[in-house]
């Protein structure tokens, strides 16, 4: 049993091609990952838009703006 | 890879990118430095993580699709073929992984020459290219600092690093690009294609973003937004010149036998495969940046900021033909185009209300078209291109200039920045902007630090040591 498409390095160097593990599956690793990163891309602005929602919510409560203009924590438990 | 001497010349050349992608990589350390230094306190993680993220945005995908564009695209297609198969690019194919370059596993596709050549020199000489899409994308985030929403501009960052940039190097930054064929473009040191498309891009972005709150007073006169750190600043600057001597390797081929006909007469050449010499470049950068820092000390009166940031110009603005100009030419070139860039910065700024938080607009997008342009008239007659009978003329690398900072720069920039801001999502809430865009960074760290410190007094007093 082996991942890759050499068994040793005994033979001719000339004989050996990819180094890495499952030749042939590059495509659905190609499809894997092109997904992860389109994933990424709405799962990051999901998180920016919840961050600013919930810093929002913060700065209209009270004196929140004010304080955080001036330079004090404000705190997202506040 | 079977004799001595090509055996030689593809590892020596693997090599040698691999040794450039390692300085290039400073380029990036100096604009997430730069950039930090010229933003306020309230902004410098957000600033920070806005930059450092390009990386493994623009490094996927440029695997994904950048790397295929360069060899695919330079017909147009459309314009004087179709497109290229180029399989070595393709992100399924064996020669964009680990191999020894022995036999191919698909033999449908690949010869033993294919891999014997490609196996060696693809990985760095896409990561070569890769770090010329980190930086293109980076110019443009140091332009919309302390407003931007971060989703917006990794989605203008992808853009532009694998996709936009990418076009415009095969279109005249290829051996066989149609822009080198057709109109003799000529542009070895990417005046045009990485800084003229990206500060082109820039000011798309600039004019949807809007300028900083408070940057213009009522009269409409802009406001000096001052950077926190000079010190950051400058020393960023330092290692983007550092990284900018890997660049210029980068842009050569190191060893060619450039001799048509019988014989052999090897020698370093530009992208365009037309020999140079790694001394040439040497002499021109070095000149060139001398030229940059003096006149832009002359035209800032001293201003570190401008003076840096012109030296920076300088080389930029000769950067179209430092492979052929003699030394006092790039100097002189070099001292020129940043004067002209620094005034056009603050008449844009008064006249149009950008702002442009660091000049990219002006180092990058004037700089670069200048310098395209500039080459035009300089080596007006030369030959574009060792294969093909173009020459090089003032139309040709105009017309390049405006395909460079308008075509592929500024209208993309402009239809995508649009369509974010039409959806509110180009920048940052007002209030948020006001109080800085660390906030949702800093929030729960804040309240952890509290608790932390309160569960410290707790234990204190626990203990006896505090009452």
């Amino acid at each position: 049993m082996s991942t890759g498409s050499f068994e040793n390095w005994h033979g001719n160097m000339a004989d050996i091609g990819p180094l890495y593990p499952f030749v042939g599956s590059e495509g659905v690793m190609l499809i894997i990952c092109v997904a992860f990163w389109l994933v990424w891309h709405v799962l990051q602005w999901r998180m920016e838009d919840s961050n600013f929602s919930d810093d929002m919510k913060v700065l209209k409560q009270g004196d929140n703006l004010q304080r955080a203009l001036k330079g004090e924590k404000v705190l997202r438990s506040m | 890879m079977d004799t001595d001497i090509g055996a030689l010349t593809i590892i020596f050349t693997e090599f040698y990118y691999w040794v450039t992608v390692v300085f290039m990589f400073l380029i990036h350390v100096g604009f997430c430095m730069y950039e930090v230094g010229a933003s306020r306190r309230k902004n410098h993680m957000h600033t920070l993580m806005k930059n450092t993220m390009v990386i493994p945005l623009v490094t996927v995908t440029f695997y994904f699709f950048g790397w295929w564009i360069y060899f695919a695209f330079p017909n147009g297609p459309g314009f004087i073929g179709g497109l290229i198969p180029s399989p070595w690019a393709e992100p399924w194919g064996e020669l964009m992984g680990s191999h020894m370059g022995g036999a191919p596993a698909d033999t449908a596709t690949f010869t033993a020459a294919d891999t014997a050549y490609w196996a060696r020199i693809n990985g760095v000489f896409w990561a070569a290219f890769l770090l010329f899409s980190w930086t293109a994308a980076s110019i443009i985030s140091g332009a919309l600092i302390e407003r931007v929403r971060s989703s917006a501009f990794w989605i203008v960052a992808v853009m532009i690093g694998s996709f936009t940039w990418i076009i415009d190097a095969a279109w005249g930054w290829h051996p066989d690009g149609w822009m080198v064929q057709v109109l003799g473009y000529h542009d070895a040191y990417a005046s045009g294609v990485i800084h003229a498309i990206a500060g082109g891009a820039a000011l798309a972005m600039l004019i949807h973003l809007g300028p900083r709150i408070g940057k213009f007073r009522p009269d409409g006169t802009p406001r000096n937004i001052v950077p926190h750190n000079p010190w950051l600043i400058t020393v960023g600057l330092f290692l983007i010149y550092t990284g900018f001597w890997g660049f210029y390797v980068a842009c050569n081929i190191p060893i060619l036998d450039v001799q048509e006909g019988d014989g052999v007469f090897f020698s370093a050449t530009n992208i365009y495969l037309t020999p140079t010499t790694l001394s040439a470049i040497t002499l021109n950068f070095l000149m060139s940046l001398a030229g940059g820092l003096m006149g832009g000390y002359l035209v800032s009166r001293g201003d570190a900021f401008w003076t840096y940031s012109a030296g920076l110009c300088g080389v930029i603005g000769a950067s179209a033909g430092n492979d052929l100009y003699h030394p006092l030419q790039a100097m002189i070139i070099g001292a020129i185009v940043p004067v002209i860039c620094y005034k056009l910065h603050f008449w844009v700024e008064r006249r149009f209300k950008l702002d442009d938080a660091v000049g990219a607009v002006a180092v990058h997008g004037y700089g670069g078209f200048l310098g395209v342009v500039i080459a035009g008239f300089m080596l007006w007659g030369y030959p574009a291109s060792q294969k093909y009978e173009a020459i090089i003329t003032p139309w040709g690398n105009f017309a390049g200039a405006v395909i460079m900072f308008f075509v592929l720069g500024f209208v993309p920039a402009y239809i995508v920045g649009g369509i974010l801001k039409a959806f509110n999502k180009l920048r940052v809430p007002h209030e948020i902007e006001l109080v800085g865009l660390d906030l949702s960074e800093y929030a729960a760290r804040y309240e952890e630090e509290d608790q932390i410190m309160q569960a410290e007094i707790d234990d204190a007093r626990a203990s006896g040591i505090l009452r």
